[in-house]
């Protein structure tokens, strides 16, 4: 069901300027020769950064190899030579920073502990204080289980969930969607940095970077009917998340091709690989692509036949909310290998 | 979910002496505690607790970490209506959305969960709100009016109305909203220790919580307290049987009379509703039908016509029905209040199509809050907002001309 915005004038001049200032800021646009091609100018750079040697001999994942594939995400992404110069395109100092991670898999399967620790290390090298970044998803018992240290107090880097700060009282409403916001997103973050897995998902086809902002929402069990769509799209655009969301860095160390969201071992693997972009709609589009690949590896018919293709892209790609670009053809993608 | 607010107009009572035993103990609606003192202190008074150790909502509050400090399994039972699937999945059966839910998943309602195939209730005993009412708040007219009826709900619902007025309880999920445990049979006891004839399920929606309100339901009977409820009637066949038949008394919200609007405004579908009210018309429980008029989202003539007709045609002309007014609330706050002439128009039009009971809801001092005999046209009960102000029913008949009055008229 489609509801227009509820939102006065002001308020609609307000998201319109913060859209506006996103998409001029998005480094990751490219305005390349693609018009000489017959395609539109505007293009989205996604990064594929892979090592295989990531993990070390007890198959956890390799702290310093991780914080170097990192550096080399950011690098290509960015188009810059030094990890310095990348993350001071995205946070400036005196900012408050959140990491959005996935926390929802336990320990088997949400993102990896050691990313979030290596994006901290960059973000202060970038001049940002620990104590104003914050590693958060819905609940804090759930960062435990997954393996985050939780930290509620003092100068360290901050990790906790929302039900320890809670909702605002007041409903965020954009199309179908009115939801109370993670007070962590309203009231500590003046930049967001998405930080999701790659997961099938049994209703919206697959859950990536823009599903992991049903994270920041009080009620995401009301915007699963129809393959989550429009009410991914919808959510993405509620101006509290547009305005901060710069970044989304999905943890592809182990991925998940069939029987999402749930963590189920038989049906993951492990591409030990890191995806990137400043284009959301884009990431989504090759982390769909990654997961339609594996299927057909393994036997398993492409998310189309089994009526679960994420609809909801092209939602979030059409004119009404312009988060990001769904067409292939427009999307840049870089893979880059450490090995 | 219910038009009938859960929290009280006038808040500023709460925590200031508003359980004096005079005010508490003449449960007009004025002096209510707000939703979680009640229950805390009522809780907290335990079984050997008078209305005077209730007086001191200080030496209640110091009792509440105790009520914060309960553990989740407390609220946790298992589901009763869902099937297993295979890979750790079930497919609940409660509702006619029949969601398909995956291990460590929740179903739209949010307060069920699935662990490992099998399914849960997460709200059994989980009240987060409760207060002693008028029935007529329920809107209950034909029911034992006048008394008082304990209502309370708890966190959660299986539709999303865009004007929901609880939209802070029934679109929430039950640990983000403070609760107390209050067991069956504890509730039974606050009844009877209140004067109330009955429990009401209300507030939020009660389908969510049905393994709670059977086993409430159940207690309450071995007490001596009757059991009613206030519901979307958006529930499958045979929970329906199996919970409301438990009910003494049903009222159904029935939000329009148009299949888009159940899809757009309701987030749900007409048909089971209707199939629901038909069903509980068969099972002879007492049945009574509220229809909110929302300014041009179903307000229309034809539909007016259309649902009264239903009404006459498949549950008779005594079914009593209350338009009741719209107040701009949660996500239809661009919508004004129904004007009160939308009103009369809708009461007009059914009684035109011989519908003997119809009322108008929440514009207090309305003449049609008042139930009149439809033979001779004299007023029976006169009702005044939430107060009867005056019964003249007596061994349900009208006094003046002997007509049989449907309902349940005494305790
Ligand atoms: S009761 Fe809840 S879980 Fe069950 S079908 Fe209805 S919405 Fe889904």
């Amino acid at each position: 069901m489609r509801q227009e915005p509820i939102t006065g004038r002001r308020r609609f001049l307000k998201n319109c300027l913060a859209s506006a200032v996103a998409v001029a800021a998005g480094d990751g646009i490219s305005h390349s020769a693609a018009g000489a091609q017959n395609l539109p100018l505007i293009r989205s750079r996604v990064v594929i950064a892979q090592d295989p040697q990531l993990r070390g001999s007890d198959s956890t994942v390799d702290s310093q190899r991780m914080l170097s594939l990192l550096d080399r995400t950011m690098e290509t992404l960015l188009r810059v030579s030094r990890p310095d110069e990348a993350w001071k395109k995205i946070v400036r100092p005196g900012q408050m920073v959140g990491l959005k991670v996935n926390a929802l898999g336990g320990r088997g399967f949400s993102g990896s502990p050691r990313l979030a620790e290596a994006i901290c290390e960059r973000l202060q090298q970038a001049g940002i204080r620990a104590a104003d970044i914050v590693i958060w998803d819905r609940d804090t018992d759930e960062l435990e289980r997954a393996g985050f240290h939780v930290c509620i107090a003092g100068n360290r880097v901050q990790c906790f969930g929302t039900d320890r700060m809670g909702y605002e009282d007041d409903l965020a409403t954009w199309g179908s969607v009115g939801s109370r916001l993670s007070k962590i997103l309203t009231q500590r973050c003046d930049v967001l940095i998405n930080v999701p897995v790659l997961k099938d998902h049994d209703g919206a086809g697959v859950t990536i970077a823009l599903k992991n902002m049903y994270g920041t929402i009080h009620n995401p069990n009301k915007y699963h009917p129809n393959g989550c769509d429009p009410y991914i799209a919808d959510v993405n655009m509620l101006p509290e998340i547009r305005s901060r969301m710069r970044l989304s860095i999905c943890d592809a160390t182990t991925a998940c091709y069939e029987g999402g969201p749930a963590y189920k071992p038989q049906y993951s693997w492990q591409p030990n690989a890191l995806l990137a972009s400043q284009d959301p709609v884009a990431l989504d589009t090759t982390g769909w692509q990654m997961i339609e690949r594996k299927r057909a590896e393994e036997g398993l018919k492409a998310l189309e036949a089994e009526e679960r293709a994420p609809r909801y892209l092209a939602t979030a790609a059409d004119p009404q909310h312009r988060l990001g670009i769904n067409d292939p053809q427009r999307i840049e993608r870089v893979e880059t290998d450490l090995a | 979910m219910s038009r009938e607010h859960y929290l009280q107009p006038d808040s500023s009572l709460a925590g200031a002496g508003f359980l004096d035993s005079e005010r508490f103990a003449s449960a007009g609606t004025s002096c209510l505690p707000d939703r979680r003192s009640f229950l805390r202190c009522a809780l907290c008074a335990g079984a050997a607790g008078t209305i005077s150790t209730m007086a001191h909502p200080l030496d209640a509050m110091s009792l509440s970490p105790a009520a914060q400090n309960q553990d989740d399994s407390q609220f946790t039972v298992e589901a009763r209506f869902y099937q297993k699937l295979p890979n750790r999945r079930i497919k609940c059966k409660l509702c006619p959305r029949e969601c398909s839910v995956g291990d460590r998943e929740r179903g739209y309602c949010g307060v069920r969960e699935n662990r490992g195939g099998t399914y849960y209730t997460l709200v059994h005993s989980r009240v987060c709100a409760a207060h002693i009412d008028p029935i007529e708040k329920k809107p209950f007219f034909h029911y034992l009016p006048g008394t008082l009826a304990l209502s309370l709900a708890t966190a959660g619902c299986n539709v999303n109305c865009k004007f929901c007025q609880n939209w802070d309880i029934s679109q929430v999920r039950p640990e983000q909203v403070p609760a107390d445990y209050a067991p069956p049979q504890r509730v039974a006891q606050l009844a009877t220790q209140y004067s109330c004839p009955t429990i009401a399920y209300t507030y939020s929606e009660p389908v969510i919580f049905i393994e709670y309100l059977m086993d409430t339901a159940d207690a309450g009977h071995a007490a001596g307290i009757r059991s009613i409820v206030v519901s979307n009637g958006y529930i499958q066949d045979e929970a329906l049987r199996a919970a409301y038949g438990k009910m003494d008394a049903v009222k159904i919200d029935l939000k329009s009379f148009s299949e888009s609007y159940y899809r757009q405004v309701v987030c749900g579908q007409l048909k089971p509703v209707l199939d629901s009210i038909v069903t509980l018309h068969k099972t002879g429980k007492w049945l009574e039908i509220v229809y909110l008029v929302v300014p041009t989202l179903n307000d229309g003539d034809a539909e007016f016509r259309g649902l009264a007709q239903w009404v006459r045609n498949n549950v008779g002309a005594d079914v009593p029905l209350h338009f009741s007014q719209f107040h701009p609330e949660y996500l239809l706050k661009n919508l004004p209040i129904t004007p009160v002439p939308t009103l009369e128009r809708a009461k007009q039009i059914a009684d035109a199509e011989g519908l003997h009971y119809v009322y108008i809801g929440n514009v207090p001092g309305h003449p049609a809050e008042s139930t009149y005999c439809p033979k001779c046209g004299h007023i029976l009960v006169q009702r005044m907002g939430l107060e009867v102000t005056q019964m003249l029913i007596r061994k349900g008949t009208c006094p003046y001309c002997g007509q049989l009055i449907p309902g349940v008229w005494h305790v």
